[in-house]
């Protein structure tokens, strides 16, 4: 048997035809996902008695923030991936992934706001989750300055990989100080939590719009590792090659 | 620098409390950044005793994180300029340490001043006796943490285009978990609750912050000096 090579799309010459193969069928996925999820959470799942129609934003809301979440725990592990193994890939990855992680938290807090207001009354509440996603937010606007303020390829990997790292450790320190935080202060007069007994077209909507989530993330980090692939590797000789083809 | 590490740390933290004393400029500017930052809040929100008791705890905190950050880039701004750092991270000992020996010197210059005046800002807000002692204490378990986190922004930023608003944008999200306890101990004092649990939450944090922060920071360092 021949010894198959982990390794070989860890480089970004083998790497960049696999993620354009790749970009369309995610993309593909994610419309066509997108599509079908959105169909039901407008047409095919029932208004919710005690919220109306306000709650169909969580087709959106909570795909975005399991997103905005997994991403940053995926940015930092490829962030230390590089970091540990010099592997440049690895670091253009973290940085591909940021932008979309930061748009998803964005999206997160944005949608919150237009449930809350109709289901809250109010734009806004310090509630728990709502302030650590907005630190999250935080988190990811550090990270995008670092990189963007270093003009060293290398040490802009390094640095913000440390950075992620680091803020990965905090995240959840952040999350239950801020929920302690709340709930020592005022008592949670509004929980996020509801009734768990949501009729399960409503859940299959979720599930689906979580999936076309996945694959727009996946899709998007592809494309601008691809962008960045070409920024770096101008140089070399096969991106050339590559273009006079 | 040869002999043990324990006297390289020592010959660290004294030159640099050393060059702080000959700059006294340089500290006296951080501390009078916090009394004023302070100061300016009763200004802003009105005299009333009532509310300049409930919001002292956050204000003081605040204004101590943002001059705890203001401070960062002397951490090892200067030292990077002229070179020393370079000779700092050539040396035998281990670089953790001589940064930790470092941290300790910018924690005792605008750290420990930030402590001791802080008293005295929370009588300008009407605060009772056990919150003001609730107060220093969280203030001198806290800050260490300040520092030890900033090291590690500080050590990232160095001779970064922007440093100073690009620390501030790394450090901040990441100090939120030590102004929540430290501001809630002093709430929870104040209104009689025992800030015994905070305190604790507080001393943990410093203590994490105490065993990673200087070993990320020496990292960061290294990657820096590349």
């Amino acid at each position: 048997m021949r010894e198959m090579n982990w390794f070989k799309y860890s480089s970004p010459q083998t790497f960049y035809p696999l993620a354009g193969k790749m970009v369309p069928w995610f993309m593909g996925t994610a419309a066509v996902l997108g599509l079908v999820g959105l169909y039901i959470a407008f047409f095919a799942a029932p208004t919710d008695f005690q919220q109306g129609d306000a709650y169909r934003i969580i087709f959106i809301h909570v795909p975005a923030a399991w997103m905005s979440m997994f991403i940053y725990m995926v940015m930092a592990f490829w962030a230390g991936i590089g970091l540990a193994f010099n592997t440049r890939l690895s670091s253009m990855m973290a940085h591909a992934l940021a932008p979309t992680g930061a748009l998803m938290t964005f999206i997160a807090l944005w949608t919150g706001a237009f449930w809350g207001r109709p289901t809250w009354g109010a734009w806004w509440v310090w509630d728990a989750r709502l302030t650590s996603e907005l630190i999250l937010l935080f988190l990811y606007l550090g990270y995008l300055s670092l990189v963007a303020a270093i003009d060293d390829r290398r040490r802009a990997d390094k640095a913000s990989a440390v950075l992620a790292l680091v803020g990965a450790i905090n995240v959840p320190i952040i999350y239950f100080s801020v929920k302690w935080w709340n709930t020592l202060h005022q008592g949670s007069s509004i929980s996020m939590t509801r009734a768990p007994s949501m009729a399960s077209i409503m859940v299959a909507g979720m599930l689906v719009m979580v999936f076309a989530f996945w694959a727009y993330s996946i899709a998007a980090a592809l494309l601008r590792v691809r962008c960045e692939i070409q920024d770096r590797e101008r140089g070399a000789a096969w991106i050339k090659d590559l273009r006079k083809s | 620098m040869g002999g043990s590490p324990g006297a390289a740390c020592r010959a660290v933290t004294e030159r640099d409390l050393l060059i702080a004393a000959r700059r006294r400029s340089d500290v006296l500017t951080t501390f009078f950044f916090f009394v004023i930052v302070v100061s300016l809040f009763p200004l802003g929100v009105g005299p009333q005793p009532d509310t300049l008791r409930q919001i002292a705890p956050g204000v003081v905190w605040v204004a101590a994180l943002l001059a705890a950050m203001l401070s960062l880039a002397r951490m090892f701004g200067a030292d990077y300029a002229d070179g020393t750092l370079e000779q700092l991270v050539l040396t035998p000992q281990p670089l953790t340490l001589l940064v930790l020996a470092k941290i300790l010197a910018h924690w005792l210059t605008t750290g420990l001043p930030l402590v001791l005046i802080a008293p005295l800002l929370g009588l300008q807000f009407d605060l009772p006796g056990n919150a003001l002692a609730t107060l220093l204490w969280s203030l001198l378990i806290g800050t260490p943490a300040l520092s030890l986190i900033g090291a590690v922004g500080a050590a990232l930023t160095l001779g970064v285009r922007g440093g100073g608003a690009l620390t501030a944008l790394l450090v901040l999200p990441l100090y939120v978990p030590v102004l929540v306890f430290g501001a809630g101990a002093v709430t929870a004092s104040a209104t009689g609750m025992g800030a015994a649990g905070h305190l604790s939450l507080l001393a943990a944090m410093s203590l994490a912050a105490l065993v990673f922060a200087p070993w990320a920071a020496a990292m960061a360092l290294r990657i820096s000096l590349e």
